[in-house]
């Protein structure tokens, strides 16, 4: 990489897709360095898909400030990029007459975050709103904001709206270490060197190690592990709100909902774990999800588990965020972002670049935005299947023509985890029983190489 | 609206006997087949095992399907169409062209069976690449020609597991073991022995796979064997078995006759071409 840029994002995540898109748009050259095969390998691959109006976040705190405002333009873009928004709702459900006495405090709590909707709800009322919820359920706090919205089309169309606005993406571009000079940064990476006059650290799970580059590392991360179960299509039907645990001191407790794509998924376990990469899952841990979801939803039984999966939040020894601009280095960091990302991404952009403006020089003028709309996977907008085609993966209707423009254009899966999460192939009841050597055909095709 | 007097719903062993029986019978049917190639299931079988109940040989999966689609010349037989839905008598059928809809005087459900996944059997672990049922297998391998791994570790022990072998042996690979939770093995007797003494793959029965491990690939598996753990070294993982039936369109609880797989457990190919044709009849007398 010959040129020299503005900035050096450090990490595709949800988090650097949004900086990058947000900096882009103001008029800078920019590059996103990414470690993994494709975008998205780190915490942002694993989550809940829930858009949170921030209604349980620390009062005050910058988190909350993000996801307040990521939440708010979400809502204001998300139909020109042809993100969906499915209006669940959540309920914060008390299981217990201890739990009960805590909801009045969940009401006023978000009232203080300003998030004024939110309002308590007696047994009568949820027995209407969740018919198929166990009676065991006693009363809840309803939250009309909560929503549901896909985790990976959202980053996907940040990082396509920056490339047309003229950023760069670069893939298995390890950051390996940096020198500061005259102004400016130069980057070693697995990629080869970069040179940018900012840098900005969203490296996630590895946010201390990268931040070592600029500094001795203000917070030490300690990944949190967060493991799910998913079950099949028809489970979806069996509730409509998202039903989140009354908190207590000892755990976060784990939350029933629907994902984007029909299914009901349970989770997240929260266990702090040395492994930074690779989020694995284990048997009990899942049998006691898988328990605690037929518990909550008896009807439950008898319908399949479809997938189950896991991510690692990227938590620090900081309750809050670690965003702050070092002025006489030229870098930014944006650390420990660590269970509200996919919502709060829009508004660290905003507030990042709020840091650049008042510390490293004001943002030229915003040229008009282009727009990229990006394949719908969910069902709340209409499918490419919809219109007819050639399905190759039957489970969850995916095209061959969708599979082939995943592999095609300005950023083209990086590999078969890239192009299920493009498309959702192999990701249905069946795991790829009678698709994967098909797809896997169409993505050797197209990359032309063994993968 | 289409209106057809018999819809069969998938175009393998059995769906497609019990159309041409009805055919025979003067009764006119319609397959619905949702590949761009008729045949079900036979069609990534590579090895030898089909035909003798039907046609009285002994042929190769894919052969036995090629011979299922030329005793299908003359039926109304569409591939590339999905069935989405079944509401009362109405199916919702997906094409190239769209979504549209036909009504049916006869639904037969032929949508045959799979193979329970990792993930349903809430197998713990990284998720790397290499992992994947007998059925997933042999698409790769005979409808692909990929090999996958080379020292994958074979999870059950029941008939298909045996074709899980087979499938590996035909590219030059050598499982590590077959692993079975039971203590013994579920397919018929001689089996574990052919394995072993055949094969060459040893048998455990008593054993748990715990754990999957590996970044991009698979690099080995946990195992519990006797109360104890252990870490085998392999690059692939193949689930074997635990059929469950491809029953999806079953949710509305529509009206209409199962024939083959769908019913739930593996039988054999020429069993479910037996039992379409079987279906066809009663269908024909009114009594299905
Ligand atoms: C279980 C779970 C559930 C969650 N649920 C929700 C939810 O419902 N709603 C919500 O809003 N948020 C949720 N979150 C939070 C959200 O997923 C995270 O906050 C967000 O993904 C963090 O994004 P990030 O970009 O900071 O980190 P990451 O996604 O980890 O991105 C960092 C990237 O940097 C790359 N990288 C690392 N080191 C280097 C290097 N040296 N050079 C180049 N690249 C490097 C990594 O490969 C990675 O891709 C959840 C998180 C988890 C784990
Ligand atoms: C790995 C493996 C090895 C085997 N080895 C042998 C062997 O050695 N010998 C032997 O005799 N048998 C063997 N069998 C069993 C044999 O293949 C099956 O018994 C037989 O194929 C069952 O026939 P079927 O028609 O019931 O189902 P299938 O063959 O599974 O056909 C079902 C058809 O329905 C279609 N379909 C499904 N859903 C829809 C929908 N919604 N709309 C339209 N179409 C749909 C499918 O695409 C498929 O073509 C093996 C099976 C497997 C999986």
């Amino acid at each position: 990489m010959q040129r020299g840029f503005d900035i050096a994002v450090i990490g595709g995540g949800v988090v650097g897709l949004a900086i990058l898109r947000r900096f882009a748009m103001s008029g800078l050259s920019c590059v996103l360095l990414e470690r993994g095969a494709d975008i998205l390998s780190g915490a942002s691959k694993g989550n809940s898909g829930l858009l949170h109006t921030g209604f349980d976040a620390p009062a005050g705190s910058l988190e909350l400030a993000c996801i307040r405002a990521g939440y708010a333009e979400y809502i204001d873009i998300r139909g020109r990029l042809n993100l969906p928004l499915v209006k669940s709702s959540a309920l914060v459900v008390a299981w217990s007459e201890e739990e009960r006495t805590k909801l009045a405090g969940i009401v006023a709590k978000a009232h203080a975050n300003g998030v004024e909707d939110v309002r308590p709800v007696e047994s009568d009322e949820l027995r209407r709103l969740e018919p198929r919820l166990s009676p065991a359920a006693k009363a809840a706090v309803l939250v009309p904001g909560e929503h549901i919205i896909d985790p990976w089309s959202a980053p996907l169309a940040y990082a396509h709206q920056a490339l047309a606005h003229g950023a760069v993406i670069l893939r298995d571009a390890e950051v390996t270490g940096g020198e500061f000079a005259q102004g400016a940064w130069r980057l070693a990476s697995k990629a080869g060197p970069v040179s940018a006059r900012a840098v900005i650290n969203a490296a996630g799970n590895f946010g201390d190690l990268v931040e070592a580059i600029a500094r001795p590392p203000p917070f030490t991360i300690t990944p949190r592990r967060g493991q799910f179960v998913v079950f099949d299509k028809p489970a979806s039907q069996l509730v409509t709100a998202i039903i989140l645990p009354v908190p207590s001191d000892r755990t976060k407790g784990v939350v029933l909902f629907r994902t984007a794509y029909g299914n009901l998924a349970i989770g997240p376990t929260a266990e702090d774990v040395p492994e930074r990469e690779v989020a694995a899952t284990d048997t009990a841990t899942l049998e006691r999800l898988k328990a605690r979801a037929l518990e909550m939803a008896p009807s439950l039984s008898g319908i399949g588990v479809s997938a189950i999966y896991a991510g690692l939040r990227p938590a620090t020894e900081h309750k809050d965020y670690v965003i702050e601009a070092l002025p006489g280095r030229s870098w930014i960091t944006v650390g420990g972002i660590r269970s509200t990302g996919l919502t709060a991404s829009l508004g660290i952009a905003r507030h990042v670049a709020g840091l650049y403006a008042s510390h490293f020089g004001a943002l030229p003028s915003q040229p008009d935005p282009i727009w990229t709309p990006v394949p719908n996977l969910t069902e709340e907008r209409p499918r490419p299947y919809m219109q007819g085609g050639e399905i190759a993966c039957h489970c969850e209707r995916v095209t061959r023509g969708e599979i082939e423009r995943a592999l095609e254009g300005p950023l083209p899966a990086g590999d078969l985890g890239g192009l299920r999460r493009r498309t959702r192939a192999m990701m249905g009841r069946c795991q790829g029983f009678s698709c994967s050597a098909h797809v896997e055909k169409l993505f050797r095709e197209k990359t032309r190489g063994a993968a | 609206m289409e209106q057809r007097d018999v819809v069969i719903i998938g175009g393998g062993p059995a769906g497609l006997s019990a159309a041409r029986r009805l055919s025979e019978l003067g009764i006119a049917a319609t397959v619905l087949e949702r590949e761009q190639q008729a045949g079900g299931a036979p069609r990534h079988c590579g090895h030898l095992g089909f035909g003798w109940e039907s046609h009285r040989r002994i042929w190769t999966g894919p052969r036995f399907a090629e011979r299922l689609r030329t005793d299908s010349a003359n039926l109304d037989l569409r591939t590339g169409h999905t069935v989405l839905g079944i509401d009362g008598n109405v199916l919702r059928v997906l094409n190239q062209r769209g979504i549209s809809e036909m009504a049916a005087g006869k639904i037969i459900l032929a949508t045959g069976t799979r193979e329970t996944p990792r993930s349903a059997r809430l197998v713990g672990g990284s998720r790397p690449r290499g992992v994947m049922t007998t059925g997933a297998l042999q698409a790769h391998v005979y409808l692909q020609n990929f090999k996958p791994f080379e020292r994958p570790v074979i999870i059950g022990s029941e008939w298909v597991s045996f074709s899980a072998i087979l499938t590996c042996r035909h590219i030059g690979v050598r499982p590590v073991a077959m692993i079975e939770a039971k203590d013994r093995i579920s397919a018929p007797r001689p089996g574990g022995l052919l394995a072993r003494l055949i094969y060459g793959v040893p048998v455990w029965t008593g054993t748990r796979l715990i754990a999957i491990d590996g970044r991009t690939g698979v690099e080995a598996v946990e195992i519990e064997r006797h109360g104890r753990h252990a870490r085998i070294a392999c690059d692939g993982v193949i689930f074997t078995g635990e059929w469950a039936p491809e029953a999806a369109l079953l949710v509305n609880r529509p009206k209409v006759t199962l024939a083959g797989n769908v019913h739930g457990d593996l039988k054999t190919s020429g069993a479910c071409w037996r039992e379409g044709r079987a279906i066809a009849e009663q269908v024909a007398r009114g009594q299905a």
